[in-house]
C-alpha cells in the first residue's frame, strides 16, 4: 500500500515526488551524465584525430574511440535522462505513485549491465564496428549482448511509465487530460517501443549469427531494419526535447501553450510520421526504389518536419506572450532582450531551440532530398548535422533540465554559479562550431568515419583542397571548446550533487518555478499576439528556402546520373 | 504550471487557435508540398537521379564480368601494384569492384559520353565516393547497382571509401581518368 510518508511535496514547486521514483529519477539522471563523461572524452580523442595537424590516435584506437563516442552519447547518455524524465513526467506531474518500482529497478539494472557488457566489448578492441555495426562486419558478442540487455531494460522503463499513466487514472490523481508536457513523453514512450522492437529485431539476429546459429544477415536488410532502430531512436529524442522546451517555458516563464490543441497534434505528427522517416538513410542504397524513397521521404518525413516547424513557433512564442503579458511588451524583440540569459536553465534550452531548428533541422531536411542525398551520403556533413540536432539539441534541453533538477529534485543548491552561468554558451557554440564546420568540409566531400583524409599509405591517394584542411582544423578546435563545456557540464552537477548546499524541505531563496499565467490578453503588435517570434520564423524558413534551392543548384553542377 | 500541469478547460480541444499559429501552418504546409514535388520533378527535369536498376549479384559472378572488361580493354597499368587502366567503350557496361581495400580498375571515360557503371563489394560494406565531383552511393556485397554516369568535366577524379571498413579504410582509393 502506498502512504503518504512515501511522498515529498517540494517546496518550491509544490511537485509531488514519490519518493521510489524520485530515487531512480535520481539514479538515471546521474548515470545518464556519467556516459556522457565517458562518451565526452571519446569524442575529443576522435575530435582531436581529425583535426589534421593534431591526428592524435593511431587507426585502430581512432575507431575504437568513435564506436565507443557513438554508443554512449547518442544511446547511453540520452536513454538514461530520457527515463528519468518519463517517470518526472508520469509520477511527478501526474502527482501519483510510480507503478511496480521493482520492475523499474529491474529495468534500471538491465540497462546499467547492458551498457557496461557493451563498453567493457568495444574497448577490448575488437568490436570497432561504429554504432551501426553494419553486417557482414562482425562485432564481438557481448557488444550485441550488450546492446539488448539494455533495450530490454530501457523497454521495461518504458512499460513502468505507462503503468504509471494507468495508476494515475485509476486513482483519479488528475483532472480531465495530462499536462502537455506528459503528453510529449507519452509520443517519446509510444516511439520508444517501435524503436527497441526494431532494434531486438535486428540486432537479436545478428548476435545469432555472430554466435554461428544464423548463416547470413542480408546487408540491405539490415540497414533498413537497423535504422528504423537508429532513426527513430533520434524522434524519441526530438519528443523528449520538445517536451523538456515547453516544460521549461513554464518553469521560467510562467508561459502556458498558445493553444493545446496545436501544440498536442504537432505532437501526434510524431507519432504518425516521424518514425518512417529512417528512410533516409537509404536513399543512396541499391535495391530500394525511387518511388519507396520519395514516399516515405516527402509525405512522411515533412508532415513530421511540419510538426517540429510549429513546436520551433510555439515554444518561442509561449515565451514571448508569458513575457509581454509581464510587461515586456515594446518593440519587436523586448520580451528577448529581457529575457534571463544568465540562467542557465533558460539560456541552454533557448541555445537548444535555436540551434536544432536552424542548424540541425535545415540541414536533415535538404540532406533528407533523395537526390541531394547524393552529394551528401556518407560525408562528414552528416555527423554535422546530427551534432547539431542531437549533441547540440538534445543534450543542451537535457542540460537546462539538469539545471533545474538539481534544487528541485535533489535538493541541492548549485556550485560556482558563475560557471553555470557561462557553461551553455560555452557548450552551445562549441557544439555549432562543430557542427557548421563538418557540413562545410562534407560538401568538399570529407569523408566521415574516416582515421586520415590525407590516406597516408594509399597507391594513388586524393588530394583534398586546402579549405578542407582548414575546416576540419577548425572543427577540432570546436571539438575542444565543446569538450570543455561538456565536461564543465558534468563537473558541475556531479560536484553540486556530492558538496552543494543541502536544501532539505527549506524554500529555496529564489523562486524556482514562475507564477503562470493565466491568460494572453491585449498583448502584441496589432492583431498578433507574438510579433517577435514570427518576425524569427519568417527568417528561419527564408534560410530554408534559401539553402534548400542552393543545394539543387549545386547537384545539378555534378556528373549526370541515371 | 501551465505545460506541466492538465489544461484548466476539460473540453480543450474547443478553444480558438491563434492567427499566428495558422498563418504558420498554413506556410509549412505549402513549403512541404513544394518539397515534396521537387524530387519527382528532379526525376522529369534533372539530369543527376540514381538509378533503381539493381540486382542480387555474388562475388563470383561479379568477379567474372569485371574481369572479362578488364581483359578487352586495358589499355596500360598504373602504380606499383599494377592497377589495369581500362579504356571502355561509350556506353558499355563498365564493372567496378569494391574490395579491401580497393577500388578496381581504374578507368578512362570520355567526357559527356555516358557508361553503365555497375557497382558492388566483394566483401564489406563500402561508400563509392568521387571526387571532387561529391558524388556518394552505398556499395553492398551481393547487390549490383547500375547506374549510368556522364562525366560532364575532363580531368583526374578519385573515389575515395566514405563508408568504415576497417582498419585500412583510409587507403581505399581509386581514379577515374575523364578524357
Amino acid at each position: 500500500m502506498t502512504t503518504n510518508t512515501d511522498f515529498r511535496t517540494c517546496p518550491d514547486t509544490g511537485l509531488l515526488f514519490h519518493k521510489p521514483a524520485e530515487t531512480l529519477m535520481k539514479l538515471n539522471a546521474v548515470a545518464a551524465v556519467v556516459f556522457l563523461l565517458v562518451g565526452g572524452i571519446m569524442g575529443l580523442g576522435v575530435g582531436l584525430t581529425r583535426w589534421p595537424a593534431v591526428h592524435l590516435l593511431p587507426a585502430d584506437l581512432f575507431y575504437l574511440v568513435l564506436t565507443s563516442h557513438g554508443i554512449n552519447v547518442l544511446i547511453f547518455w540520452i536513454i538514461f535522462f530520457e527515463v528519468a524524465v518519463l517517470y518526472f513526467c508520469s509520477s511527478t506531474l501526474l502527482r501519483c505513485r510510480l507503478a511496480t518500482p521493482r520492475w523499474a529497478w529491474l529495468g534500471f539494472f538491465l540497462m546499467i549491465i547492458g551498457a557496461i557488457t557493451n563498453n567493457v566489448s568495444v574497448l577490448q578492441g575488437q568490436s570497432s564496428v561504429m554504432m551501426t555495426s553494419y553486417v557482414p562486419m562482425a562485432a564481438e558478442p557481448g557488444f550485441y549482448l550488450g546492446l539488448i540487455l539494455f533495450a530490454v531494460g530501457a523497454l521495461i522503463a518504458v512499460f513502468v511509465f505507462f503503468g504509471t499513466l494507468v495508476v494515475a487514472r485509476e486513482e483519479r490523481t488528475y483532472e480531465g487530460s495530462v499536462p502537455l508536457v506528459t503528453f510529449g513523453a507519452i509520443v517519446a514512450a509510444i516511439i520508444a517501443v517501435f524503436t527497441i522492437a526494431s532494434g531486438a529485431i535486428i540486432l537479436i539476429p545478428t548476435l545469432l549469427w555472430k554466435l554461428g546459429y544464423i548463416a547470413s544477415i542480408d546487408p540491405a536488410m539490415y540497414r533498413i531494419i537497423w535504422w528504423a532502430f537508429g532513426h527513430s531512436s533520434q524522434q524519441i529524442n526530438v519528443a523528449a526535447q520538445v517536451a523538456v522546451w515547453y516544460a521549461i517555458a513554464t518553469v521560467v516563464f510562467g508561459a502556458k501553450p498558445l493553444s493545446e490543441k496545436v501544440s498536442r497534434g504537432a505532437f501526434l505528427l510524431y507519432i504518425l510520421f516521424l518514425q518512417l522517416a529512417s528512410a533516409h538513410h537509404i536513399l543512396v542504397d541499391p535495391g530500394v526504389s525511387s518511388e519507396w524513397k520519395i514516399f516515405n521521404t516527402s509525405y512522411a518525413m515533412y508532415l513530421a518536419v511540419m510538426a517540429s516547424m510549429i513546436h520551433g513557433l510555439t515554444v518561442p512564442g509561449s515565451i514571448e506572450a508569458a513575457q509581454r503579458k509581464r510587461g515586456f511588451d515594446k518593440g519587436l524583440f523586448e520580451w528577448l532582450r529581457k529575457a534571463p540569459w544568465g540562467n542557465p536553465t533558460f539560456s541552454a534550452m533557448f541555445l537548444s531551440l535555436i540551434i536544432f531548428g536552424f542548424l540541425g533541422g535545415i540541414s536533415g531536411v535538404v540532406m533528407g532530398v533523395e537526390q541531394i542525398n547524393l552529394i551528401i551520403h556518407n560525408t562528414i556533413y552528416v555527423p554535422g548535422h546530427f551534432h547539431a540536432t542531437v549533441a547540440t539539441g538534445t543534450t543542451l534541453a537535457f542540460m537546462a533540465l539538469t539545471y533545474w533538477l538539481v534544487p528541485v529534485l535533489f535538493r541541492r543548491e548549485m556550485i560556482f554559479k558563475n560557471v553555470a552561468k557561462w557553461q551553455p554558451y560555452i557548450f552551445g557554440i562549441g557544439m555549432s562550431g562543430v557542427s557548421l564546420f563538418m557540413m562545410g568540409a562534407g560538401t568538399l566531400g570529407v569523408p566521415r568515419r574516416h582515421w586520415d583524409m590525407a590516406m597516408s599509405g594509399a597507391a594513388m591517394p586524393y588530394d583534398f583542397p586546402a579549405t578542407a584542411y582548414t575546416l576540419m582544423g577548425l572543427a577540432g578546435m570546436s571539438v575542444v571548446v565543446a569538450v570543455i563545456g561538456g565536461a564543465l557540464f558534468c563537473l558541475l552537477i556531479v560536484g553540486s550533487l556530492l558538496f552543494g548546499k543541502k536544501l532539505g524541505n527549506q524554500k529555496y531563496h529564489e523562486p524556482l518555478i514562475a507564477e503562470p499565467i493565466t491568460d494572453y490578453e491585449g498583448i502584441g503588435m496589432g492583431k498578433i499576439a507574438i510579433p517577435g517570434t514570427f518576425a524569427l520564423a519568417m527568417v528561419f524558413l527564408l534560410s530554408f528556402v534559401l539553402y534548400y534551392f542552393v543545394n539543387w543548384k549545386y547537384l545539378a553542377s555534378t556528373w549526370g546520373l541515371s | 504550471m501551465s505545460t506541466l500541469s492538465p489544461p484548466p478547460k476539460r473540453i480543450w480541444w474547443n478553444e480558438p487557435i491563434e492567427r499566428v499559429e495558422l498563418i504558420w501552418i498554413a506556410l509549412v504546409l505549402i513549403w512541404g508540398l513544394i518539397m515534396t514535388f521537387m524530387m519527382p520533378y528532379w526525376h522529369v527535369v534533372g539530369k543527376q537521379n540514381l538509378s533503381n536498376e539493381a540486382y542480387r549479384t555474388t562475388p563470383e559472378v561479379y568477379m567474372a564480368k569485371a574481369q572479362a572488361v578488364v581483359d578487352k580493354y586495358t589499355i596500360r597499368t598504373e602504380t606499383d601494384r599494377q592497377y589495369p587502366v581500362v579504356k571502355p567503350p561509350v556506353g558499355s557496361d563498365i564493372y567496378l569492384v569494391a574490395r579491401l581495400w580497393e577500388w578496381w580498375p581504374i578507368f578512362e571515360l570520355e567526357v559527356n559520353k555516358s557508361y553503365r557503371l555497375h557497382l558492388s563489394s566483394m566483401d564489406w560494406q563500402h561508400g563509392f565516393s568521387l571526387q571532387p565531383a561529391n558524388i556518394n552511393i552505398q556499395v553492398l556485397p551481393g547487390y549490383e547497382l547500375v547506374v549510368t554516369v556522364t562525366p560532364n568535366k575532363s580531368g583526374e577524379y578519385s573515389i575515395i571509401c566514405n563508408e568504415f571498413c576497417g582498419i585500412g579504410h583510409h587507403t581505399m582509393v581509386g581514379k577515374i581518368y575523364v578524357k
